[in-house]
């Protein structure tokens, strides 16, 4: 049998903060308290640990490993002092999942209306899996994909069977 | 060792493998064909051409062309859950081991009982049915329907489930071909030369199209184009793929078939793609039309591309003598294919009167006769073509003479197949030349930009000799309709137009007489072109006899609507991965694996699975929801809460938008405090209801309901980034960040002190409708101190992850005080004990507040909110309005849900008139009688009045109007 | 299946990630509204074969509410704007009459 078009790994650990503000009045201080570069819109910004994501034009997406959600939680809080905004931690709102393999695209491709293999790195999309909403977003050998915490068993059910061997989207 | 079968061409058969016997059943008869073979081809080179029933009088039937466009060669394949009605077997391949039937006949396809239709079928016209079965009356839905449903369909719907996986995909292009045919491969090198990122999708396994069968040199072409585009990175070839429909803004949809007929390699069978297509070629190339004569649909009538179809590309003889008869030069072809076979042709019959272009002019060369100016008057034979009678075309069809053969080839000319151009608005034009519906270049469908976004090439668009140099000069075809022009009823009434529905030239031509001469009325009352067909063979024809009866141009009678899909779709592959537990996102709280292991039985809210109540032991669901019930009242229970929706709205502005939200003040919310509040739409309308808490000077975190979570905070944002754009608010959903745990009932507070934490839970540190934040049991929380049971309830917030331990926590902390966990239904049950409204039981949408007596939580001083405008309409504030009361039935018995009362007289539609209706209804353990409530004309004015409340069954309910508290009236409980 | 550009976040997205609001540029009636005012606000909806003004959700994706003008005969999109936007700014009015020359706004005011 041959294998899996991509393997499917549900990602536990991360710290993952929802910040919305005006970001052409607070951006700056932001990007400086969460350690990132504001990411152009629809894109997401990365130093290999955390992960900044431009979610709408007033809203971002941090992640992060677990262990240093408080604290930025507490530096982002301090930088919408006085700022309208608003800084909330939704970690355990959110399901991560990996795929990662040599045909992961044919995985995105067959469950959302985007064009996977075309897209670039540093860009988040932000679409639907299927039924359920979704961001999705390159990583290394693949992709990574956000979701709701609610619908996780969907999620990985839907991508499990997206992926199962000899299914590759390319012609035979 | 090898068996030949007995039409089986010693020569030729491009598509298939000599090497390679495939054995295969028939209604139980063991066959071989060979790899490569379609199911036709095979049953053919068998003899078999006798291959189903037509649908109305169950007349023999083989097959007619060898392609999608087949109207009588449905079989059903495959056994149990793969099981498959109406196959075509022109497009089937063949598989090793296949299992195929034969379909609309009984007891077997050679002695079918429904033939007896065929004897009657002088007296099934047209509209028969809709003439005979209309009276009297009641027969109609006792006696004809049933009939007419159990003899209606062709094949059987299998039974049992489907065991195959499919699946759908998204594809996109700058340039779609569908057709991999010499105009569609030329079309998409062109594209890909120019930089543009092609898809090609051909229907079938072959590249080519009719090309490689119909043209020396080319296969030979068709192989310079495949590897000219094979290796290319902006060119991607699939096969198999069927486009079926195109829709709005370049969206097509097409079928590829994986592993179809062989299931078992564990691939999905089926994928249906969604193209999102810049722009789309469609080389569709054209179909053949029959043509009509007496009896033309006795088996071995074929048509003339088809004949040669199975002689070239499969080895396959349909029959030893070929006639030929025509109207173009096309069909010549087949008379050089089956002699070269080694065939014999007596034939060719041309329609017009003469016949001298290259082709002809070949047969000729070859020693085949050509009859021009003649017609076929008549075919003879049953099961099978005996002899042709031949006629003057221009005549009433008198004999001339008569010649013996087992196939009839014939060729009506050709029709482009300009379905995926017409889906999505693309108009045709009619082209008298070449007697076609053609697609006007000035009409096309139009992409998002307003620019045509539909280019139809080659054959698909009327040009018919579309193979370039390898092409000879034709003369014109001569539109041919009836065979002979002049022929009376009698030959009339045999010509089929649509043999899959049975249509015959004389029912289009009643149809005519008896006034439907719109095009579509004519489809619905002769049922032409309906079902698998959808016109494909039969579509200009019939056009063409009603245009003839109507008397005007074929342009003025128009086409029917083509509708996607062009060949049928499975629902399986509609549907792919939406089945079984991917059958729609349920969503899960994060104590549902609790509750799958405590004996939740789950009932759905919205896409939540929540717990109606938790069955032990034998105990049926009613049980369980009054142990639920009386343990909360006696001791402490715990209901999963975290469905209920937890927006955050923070900002300067942020309580000036829920001012404007809810009905009630929340600005004015001191930090710390709770406030039940209602919110309606700009209608005035209750849409929810919920606990709102201030978090802090400029944040609010409101609850809604389970269902309400994503539809309200989508309410807040539209107001906010529509309306009030310039108010500084954020909001955000926070509902699945946290568990959220109703601790309820008399021994709660004890409870959650047990387990320990920093938040003081006393009556004086955390009174009614206040929240506290800090930790229980170690695990950061918000407690709100709020009760939807009437009960000493707190609800605690912790983070989702933690959920679950705390709810262990609970529960084993309170193992002694009688815990027990309760689900919906006894949540339901206990607000209706005290009176309190649920949204979707009390409010349908056309519900105001003040029907629910809830003015107290309707803010006077506020200038403005969401509804408070409608509420002020007439018809809200006349007094006439039906009013939330208790109800108390008399006889002991539970009302049953939205029963109505009924009052004196009748209403314009001479029923009863009616004076309220039963929201909520149940029989509360509680009290241990039932309990209802309801909305009543002047109600809240009728306490202790009798209502009248009809049964289905006849017999009357009475119930007295009393307050809808139940129970606690003083509320006293809420305090522990 | 239409496709519709997001301006908020730029996505050319289908209608299956989009939620439609309908006719867009609605003025609000509040309290103070007469009961004929109110009836128009809440009830009279444009039902036009032709070029209208639609309020559209980018629902599955940036979650931003924007307005659209197409034809609902042709389903040809002249463009998409913000929502926060009194009346269809001149590009789109621009565009319209590319395709449309004898079609005039029916506002008044200046976008």
């Amino acid at each position: 049998m041959a294998d899996a078009l991509a393997t499917i790994t549900r990602r536990t650990g991360l710290g993952i903060i929802t910040i919305r503000a005006d970001l052409s009045r607070a951006g700056d201080a932001l990007a400086e308290a969460a350690g990132l570069a504001i990411p152009d819109r629809t894109g997401i910004v990365t130093d290999g640990s955390r992960a900044l994501g431009w979610m709408s034009p007033d809203e971002l997406l941090l992640i992060l490993p677990g262990a240093e959600l408080p604290e930025a939680i507490e530096g982002l809080g301090q930088v919408l002092t006085g700022e309208p905004g608003l800084v909330v931690d939704v970690s355990d709102a959110r399901a991560v999942f990996d795929i990662v393999g040599p045909h992961a695209s044919d995985v995105v491709d067959k469950l959302a209306p985007v064009d996977a293999a075309a897209m670039p790195e540093g860009h988040l999309r932000r679409t639907r899996l299927a039924q359920t909403a979704a961001a999705i977003w390159r990583i290394e050998g693949g992709f990574r994909v956000i979701g709701f915490r609610s619908t996780a068993d969907y999620l990985g059910l839907i991508l499990a069977n997206a992926a199962i061997p000899g299914s590759q989207l390319a012609p035979r | 060792m090898t068996h030949t079968p007995p039409f089986r061409l010693s020569t030729g058969g491009r598509l298939v493998d000599r090497a390679l016997q495939l054995p295969f059943r028939f209604d139980g008869r063991h066959l071989r064909g060979l790899t490569g073979d379609t199911l036709a081809s095979a049953l053919l080179a068998n003899g078999q051409m006798l291959m189903g029933r037509s649908f109305k009088y169950h007349r023999p039937r083989g097959p007619i062309a060898s392609g999608a466009e087949e109207p009588n060669a449905l079989l059903g394949l495959g056994q149990g859950g793969r099981f498959e009605p109406n196959q075509r077997a022109t497009t089937t391949p063949l598989v090793a081991g296949m299992v195929t039937r034969s379909q609309n006949c009984w007891p077997s396809l050679d002695a079918d009982i429904g033939e007896v239709n065929n004897l009657l079928a002088p007296f099934l016209p047209a509209g028969f049915y809709y003439k005979t079965f209309i009276h009297p009356r009641p027969f109609w839905k006792h006696l004809f329907e049933p009939f007419i449903r159990k003899s209606a369909g062709l094949g059987r719907a299998p039974t049992d489930p489907d065991p195959d996986r499919y699946e759908q995909a998204y594809g996109f292009a700058d340039v779609l071909v569908v057709g991999g045919g010499i105009t569609g491969l030329t079309a998409a090198r062109d594209a890909a030369d120019a930089g543009q990122r092609v898809l090609v999708l051909e229907q079938s396994p072959v590249w080519g199209g009719r090309t490689p069968t119909d043209h020396d040199g080319g296969q030979a072409a068709i192989d310079a184009l495949l590897d000219d585009l094979t290796g290319r990175d902006n060119v991607t070839l699939r096969r198999n793929c069927m486009a079926t429909g195109l829709y709005d803004h370049g969206y097509l949809i097409a079928r590829e078939s994986l592993a179809d007929h062989d299931p078992n390699q564990g691939i999905p069978r089926q994928r249906l793609w969604r193209i999102r297509a810049g722009h789309v070629i469609a080389a569709t190339g054209a179909l053949e039309r029959p043509l009509a004569f007496a009896c033309n649909d006795v088996p071995g009538v074929m048509l003339a591309s088809a004949v040669r179809d199975f002689i070239r590309d499969y080895g396959v003889a349909p029959g030893r003598r070929i006639l030929i008869v025509t109207n173009n030069d096309d069909a010549y072809r087949t008379a050089l294919a089956a002699q070269a076979a080694g065939l014999e042709v007596p034939a060719v019959v041309d329609a017009r009167p003469v016949a001298e272009g290259a082709l002809p002019r070949a047969v000729r060369a070859a020693g085949i006769t050509v009859l021009t100016g003649m017609g076929i008057a008549k075919v003879k034979g049953g099961r099978h073509v005996d002899t042709v009678v031949l006629c003057d075309q221009s005549g009433e069809g008198r004999a001339l003479d008569s010649i013996d053969c087992d196939v009839v080839a014939m060729s009506g000319g050709w029709s482009p197949v300009v379905h995926l151009y017409s889906h999505c608005g693309g108009k045709l034009i009619w082209d008298e030349d070449e007697a076609m519906f053609r697609p006007d270049p000035d009409r096309p469908p139009l992409g998002p930009d307003g620019q045509g976004n539909v280019t139809v090439a080659g054959a698909a668009n009327g040009d018919l000799h579309c193979a370039g140099p390898l092409e000879q000069f034709e003369a014109p075809t001569q539109p041919v309709w009836v065979m002979p022009a002049r022929a009376p009823y009698k030959l009339r009434a045999k010509m089929w137009l649509d043999f899959q529905n049975d249509v015959k030239v004389t029912d289009v031509e009643l149809a005519a007489r008896e006034g439907y001469a719109s095009v579509e009325h004519t489809k619905r009352y002769t049922t032409l072109g309906m079902a698998t067909d959808q016109g494909k063979v039969s579509n200009i024809n019939g056009l063409a006899i009603l245009s003839n009866a109507l008397n005007q141009p074929i342009q003025a009678t128009g086409t029917t609507t083509f509708r996607p899909p062009y060949t049928p779709l499975t629902l399986a592959t509609i549907a792919a991965e939406a089945k079984g537990e991917a059958f729609q996102p349920l969503r899960k709280t994060p104590i549902h694996t609790w509750h799958e292991t405590h004996g939740a039985s789950f009932e759905p809210v919205g896409q939540w699975r929540r717990p109606y109540a938790y069955l032990r032991g034998g105990e049926d669901r009613h049980a369980a929801v009054a142990r639920e019930i009386l343990a909360v009242r006696k001791g402490v229970g715990t209901l999963d809460a975290s469905t209920l929706g937890k927006i955050l709205v923070k900002g300067p502005d942020a309580g000036r938008l829920l001012d404007m939200l809810y009905t009630n003040m929340m600005s004015n919310l001191p930090v710390g405090k709770c406030r039940y509040g209602l919110m309606c739409n700009e209608n005035g309308f209750l849409m929810d209801d919920g606990v709102v808490a201030r978090l802090s000077e400029d944040s609010w975190l409101c609850h809604t309901t389970t269902g309400g979570a994503d539809r309200i905070h989508g309410h807040m944002e539209d107001w906010l980034q529509c309306e009030w754009w310039d108010w500084q608010v954020y909001t955000a959903n926070l509902t699945e960040q946290f568990a959220q745990i109703a601790v309820a009932g008399p021994k709660a507070r004890l409870l959650l002190e047990r387990l320990g934490g920093s938040i003081d839970l006393s009556q004086a540190g955390l009174p009614f409708m206040q929240w506290a934040e800090g930790q229980v049991a170690g695990i950061p929380a918000r407690v709100f101190r709020i009760s939807f049971s009437g009960e000493l309830s707190y609800e605690v917030a912790v983070p989702a992850n933690r959920g679950l331990e705390l709810w262990e926590r609970l529960h084993l902390a309170g193992q002694d005080l009688g815990i027990t966990p309760y689900g919906t239904e006894a949540m339901h049950v206990m607000r209706a004990e005290k009176g309190f409204i649920m949204i979707g039981d009390e409010t349908d949408g056309t519900i105001i507040p003040q029907d629910l007596r809830l003015d107290w939580a309707i803010s006077k001083k506020k200038a403005d909110y969401i509804g408070k405008r409608a509420q002020r309409r007439l018809h809200m504030t006349d007094g006439n309005r039906w009013k939330l009361v208790g109800l108390e039935s008399l006889d002991g018995q539970v009302l049953p849900d939205g029963a109505y009362a009924v009052a004196e007289g009748l209403n314009a539609n001479g029923q009863r008139r009616v004076q309220g209706r039963v929201t909520s209804s149940y029989h509360s353990p509680t009290l241990d009688r039932p309990i209802a409530m309801g909305l009543v004309h002047h109600g809240p004015a009728r306490m202790g009045q009798v209502l009248d409340f009809p049964m289905p069954s006849g017999a009357t309910m009475r119930a007295r109007i009393v307050d809808p508290v139940f129970y606690d009236k003083e509320g006293s409980r809420l305090n522990g | 299946m239409l496709i519709l550009t997001c301006p908020c976040c730029g996505i050319a997205a289908e209608e299956t990630e989009l939620q439609p609001g309908g006719e867009a540029h609605l003025m609000r009636v509040g309290p103070q509204g007469t009961d004929d005012e109110f009836e128009a606000y809440l009830f009279a909806r444009k039902n036009p074969k032709g070029v209208h003004f639609e309020r559209w959700r980018h629902a599955y994706g940036c979650g931003k509410w924007f307005l659209a003008a197409r034809c609902t005969a042709t389903l040809q999109v002249f463009g998409t704007y913000e929502a926060q936007t009194k009346h269809p700014p001149a590009r789109i009015v621009e565009a319209i009459q590319k395709t449309y020359p004898e079609w005039q706004p029916d506002w008044t005011t200046a976008p």
